[in-house]
């Protein structure tokens, strides 16, 4: 009886624990109701928080708004647009001759030795209060000479009492560049920018050395060694030297990679004890941006608070046509953030995520596949709009097509459908357009997708509308006003002229047989695949798919030994180049390890990337990338496959949401209306307790028979019913 | 009996060996380390001197098991197989693929796991074995007859049912819980209502029928029949003497399963959000860290090894009969 009783008492506090009027299923504390906190969840931990490191979108989602670049993205504007960050101006190159003689913008690129960007970094910019940062009386830091008896009791990175801050410097960029050169922190861009930042190559073999001549947990100090592509010209300016011509560094000034890092960051972090506790600025990170992170448990939860020092942005004043009428100007000129802590929560499955939405406990959902009939509908025209259930709880939709681009590669190495003779090519095109990409972003992805015409996606420089001269020829034709599919006769022809009437070789009579290789395996993707085993077989062609992991294709693709295979690439800044890169020559795969997994060479579509990587955009920039794009069609080293298109849903109470496929920097211009989203969680989440009772009542009926029957039997004698 | 464990836990050293050899060996048959680098590197502007330079910081550049180049003992001493495996069984269990400790990592998710597992065991003990008395007391009756044929229903039932109906039906329709989520101390009382429940009646349908049937097996034994001559009720008969007796076949199956709870639940953690060692385990073959997943595979054979021997223990306990040898 004390058990039961012991039991339902727990029961009833667990339930009603820090309830306070919340409903009973609200996940958070009941004093965070009615507070400026956005909830949002995160499907993985993210791997790295150092800004030297992290190179995925899950987490820049963190760190983009924590870290304070010199550029970013204005939020609003279309196309995208850099504007100052952490930088007082957008800084515009200035060209030099081999000579050091300054060049005019319209120089050549083989004229320019380098360019050099100035930076002025923006005064009484602060960092988020950190122990790295504190300062005992004299001025001295607080926490760079720690014990072993001083980290007794320390665990994590709130156990410091004392924090600090102070302004940013520009040397702190310059540190932070200096970071990318490190040899212990194995910065996904130190390659690619060794070829760009002047001096970047001698300080990562200086580093590399010095790391390999000190013991493994001995810190490398970066203050004493020099990188001459970066130098520091007084406290808040400092000029970074990189090599030719390279308009498409100002996108790299937007990332975190170079956002400021304080070298006392380093100096705290790379004490001895502070790696066993895991305690590092890969966990912890020290930033000037908004936000700052004050609870890191990516096994639950991850919280951003507003950083007490960050000031002096404002909501911008300006967006593209319809931002006003759509409310989105409405904040203008009002200071950031608006929100002052935004909870991310672990949520690892879809299912308990979309019911927490519903419920009002997160403020924005994507839509998934299995939820994609419950939140829209289409109107039968081709548009989307929200279903009533959504639009009666006041949910908005918001549609964008993301900067990325997935593809069906062939591999330009294989003897059997790559190289550029014609006869490889007509095999190509041929099952470019037997595979209707139509039907598969209408079956397989709800229609959120835009067919691709070309590697690069609409809202980057360079894209073509589908119309009747944007159009892939190859693949399409113009009727009827609108872009068709070219016939499976004209497809089948092709493969005839290929050498493969029917599908079989034309003089062993032998089916033809590709292979894909495809880490997409189990009973989700089984229809998928069936329904390419089904395109190729429109034209005689069989398929066969062979499965593999992320490890084994990544292998095959290093080796140039995969036939068919399928990836996509999302952009890492809004240029063309970052797309046609993607089928440059000297990036083959196979040859240099780059990115160009198909690879592809073509000398004209080469020579002209080259040309063309360095232009401004322009007429004639527009020209060459309409060249290019002909080239490529013309080759067909891809299936064009689609562009997909995102779909998000967030709730009336969130204000000032715009989707930027570029920038992950969008928690600060976000506005909520906590008044009204706790009024709604109150409507929506009332406990319903009558079926505890009823199941309570009908677990007690359906024994009770049983129990009066064995009383009876008890207390039957021995002789009863022998009579 | 100190000789008995001793030899056992001999025994168990050589089993913990031979597990270790086995996941080293399954490990670096399917996966390489520069699978191991790429995965952790990612998928971007990954270049060939950086994953070298990832396998030579975190020794995946030594050879597997002997060392040709090294002089002395050494040539054992300084291989991926010693760094990586042998100093398990110090328990040190070093750095994750990306840096973490994890012995901290443990230490800390351990918690979780055991707030879900325990109060999910215990009651779920007392819930499967009050069933099955029940069934039992009331054999050949309805009660018996339904209560089996639910068993057989629940058993055919997947958890992952269990969990997403009981996340629809509790914490979406009746609002009295919250799907997920997980929060320290007192405060996490009310994400474990959902989990613990689910978890026990996930359980209800094997282990009640399981029970019930060595409970009708001890009734039918001479003892119960003499108890029963004596003038025993039927409740006395079953509380004191069936139950009893039925206790060593019980043991055999709970107590082997104790040291176990720490390792958490798979799949229910994963939906629940609860930040156990079982979801730690799940991202861990996820990300191909290595490092991890051997750490847990070693702590659940040094679990599971324990627990046998603390079944065996429990087993004079419980009855006198049995003695160690």
């Amino acid at each position: 009886m004390f058990l039961i009783r012991y039991g339902l008492t727990l029961l009833f506090f667990a339930l009603t624990a820090g309830c306070g009027g919340s409903p009973w299923n609200d996940p958070y504390p009941a004093a965070d109701s009615g507070s400026n906190v956005l909830y949002t969840s995160f499907a993985e931990r993210p791997k790295h928080l150092d800004p030297v490191q992290s190179y995925a979108e899950n987490e820049f989602a963190f760190i983009a708004n924590i870290y304070q670049p010199p550029l970013q993205y204005h939020y609003l504007k279309r196309p995208y647009e850099l504007i100052p960050f952490g930088a007082e101006a957008v800084p515009k190159p200035v060209y030099h001759d081999a000579a050091g003689r300054p060049l005019p913008d319209s120089a050549p690129a083989g004229r320019v030795a380098y360019s050099e960007y100035v930076i002025r970094v923006k005064r009484g910019l602060r960092y988020q209060p950190h122990p790295a940062l504190a300062v005992d009386v004299s001025g001295k830091p607080r926490y760079h000479a720690l014990t072993a008896a001083d980290l007794r009791g320390i665990d994590t990175l709130a156990d410091f009492r004392h924090r600090g801050t102070r302004e940013v410097e520009a040397a702190d960029y310059v540190h932070q560049i200096k970071r990318l050169a490190h040899p212990r922190l194995h910065s996904p861009i130190l390659q690619l920018m060794t070829g760009y930042i002047v001096g970047l190559q001698t300080l990562a073999d200086a580093l590399t050395k010095e790391a390999a001549a000190l013991p493994n947990a001995t810190a490398i100090d970066l203050t004493r060694h020099t990188l001459e592509g970066a130098r520091v010209i007084d406290r808040h300016t400092y000029a970074l030297r990189v090599r030719g011509k390279y308009p498409q560094f100002a996108y790299w000034l937007a990332m975190p990679f170079f956002a400021p890092v304080p070298p006392e960051a380093d100096r705290f972090y790379d004490q001895s004890g502070m790696a066993e506790k895991n305690i590092s600025l890969d966990w912890y990170p020290l930033g000037s941006g908004p936000y700052m992170l004050t609870v890191n448990n990516p096994n639950r939860q991850m919280v951003l608070e507003r950083n007490p020092y960050f000031q002096g942005e404002t909501y911008p004043a300006e967006g593209e046509p319809g931002d006003r009428e759509n409310g989105l100007l409405a904040d203008a000129g009002k200071p950031l953030p608006f929100i002052d802590r935004v909870v991310f929560s672990l949520e690892k499955e879809q299912i308990p995520y979309w019911n927490k939405f519903l419920q009002g406990y997160y403020d924005a959902s994507g839509i998934a596949s299995d939820t994609f009939d419950q939140a829209v509908q289409s109107s039968g025209q081709g548009d989307v709009t929200l279903s009533p259930e959504m639009a009666q709880r006041g949910i908005r939709l918001q549609t964008s097509l993301a900067t990325s681009v997935f593809y069906l590669g062939f591999n330009m190495l294989d003897p059997v459908v790559g190289g550029v003779e014609e006869r490889t090519r007509k095999l190509r095109l041929a099952i470019s357009i037997a595979v209707d990409q139509e039907e598969f972003i209408s079956i397989f992805r709800n229609g959120r997708g835009v067919p691709a015409h070309g590697p690069i996606p609409p809202g980057i420089f360079g894209y073509r509308d589908a119309d009747a001269s944007g159009i892939n020829p190859q693949v399409y034709e113009w009727r009827n006003g609108g872009p068709q599919r070219k016939s499976l006769a004209h497809a089948k022809r092709l493969l005839a002229e290929a050498g493969y009437p029917n599908g079989r070789h034309a003089t062993t009579g032998q089916p033809l047989l590709l292979h894909l290789d495809t880490t997409s395996s189990g009973a989700d993707s089984k229809a998928r695949l069936d329904w390419y085993i089904r395109q190729f077989a429109k034209i005689g062609i069989q398929l066969v798919i062979r499965a593999t992991d992320f490890n084994r294709l990544q292998d095959k693709l290093r080796r140039g030994t995969a036939q068919l295979f399928f990836l996509g690439w999302n952009a890492d800044y809004p240029d063309p180049e970052n797309f046609l890169f993607l089928l440059h020559g000297p990036q083959a795969r196979a040859r240099t390890q780059g990115e160009n997994a198909a690879n592809y060479v073509n000398a004209e579509f080469d020579a002209l990337f080259d040309r063309m990587k360095h232009m401004a955009n322009g007429a004639e920039r527009q020209a060459i990338i309409n060249r290019m794009v002909d080239l490529l069609r013309h080759d067909a080293p891809w299936v064009w496959s689609f562009f997909p298109k995102d779909y998000t849903l967030h709730h009336g109470w969130v204000f000032n949401r715009k989707p930027n496929q570029i920038a992950n920097n969008g928690l600060k211009y976000q506005r909520l209306d906590p008044a009204l989203r706790m009024q709604q969680r109150r409507a929506w989440n009332p406990p319903v307790v009558w079926p505890l009772a009823v199941i309570v009542g009908a677990l007690v009926l359906s024994v009770l028979p049983a129990i009066v029957a064995y009383r009876r039997r008890e207390r039957r004698t021995a002789t009863a019913g022998r009579a | 009996m100190t000789a008995y464990i001793i030899r056992r836990l001999v025994y168990g050293v050589f089993v913990l060996a031979g597990v270790n050899v086995l996941t080293f060996a399954l490990f670096f048959f399917v996966n390489s380390p520069e699978d191991m680098a790429r995965a952790q590197l990612g998928a971007k502007r990954v270049t060939p001197a950086a994953v070298e330079k990832w396998k030579r910081e975190r020794g995946y550049d030594k050879p597997v098991f002997l060392n040709d180049k090294m002089p002395g003992s050494r040539k054992l001493t300084e291989t991926v197989f010693f760094d990586k495996s042998v100093r398990l069984f110090a328990f040190e269990f070093g750095a994750s693929d990306q840096g973490r400790n994890i012995g901290y990592d443990i230490s800390t998710r351990m918690w979780p796991s055991l707030a879900v597992q325990v109060p999910a065991f215990v009651i779920g003990l007392a819930v499967y074995i009050t069933f099955a008395l029940l069934m039992a007391f009331f054999r050949a009756t309805y009660v018996d007859f339904w209560g089996v044929v639910l068993c057989v229903l629940m058993m055919s039932i997947s958890t992952l049912f269990y969990i997403i109906g009981g996340q629809f039906v509790f914490g979406k329709l009746w609002n009295l819980v919250p799907i997920s989520g997980y929060d320290a101390g007192f405060d996490a009382l009310k994400f474990l209502v959902l989990p613990v429940l689910i978890g026990v009646i996930g359980g209800i349908g094997s282990s009640s029928r399981w029970y019930r049937t060595i409970f009708l097996e001890e009734i039918s034994k001479d003892y119960v029949r003499t108890a029963r001559a004596k003038g025993l009720s039927e409740s006395r008969v079953l509380f004191r003497h069936v139950l009893a007796n039925a206790m060593i076949p019980i043991l055999t199956g709970v107590v082997v399963v104790i040291p176990l709870l720490f390792m958490g639940a798979l799949i229910t953690e994963s939906f629940f959000g609860i930040p156990g060692l079982g979801s730690y385990t799940i991202d861990a073959i996820g990300q191909q860290d290595f490092a991890i997943v051997r750490a847990m595979v070693f702590l659940g054979s040094v679990l599971y090894i324990i627990g046998l021997i603390l079944t065996d223990i429990s087993y004079t306990l419980v009855d006198p009969r049995v003695r160690f040898s």
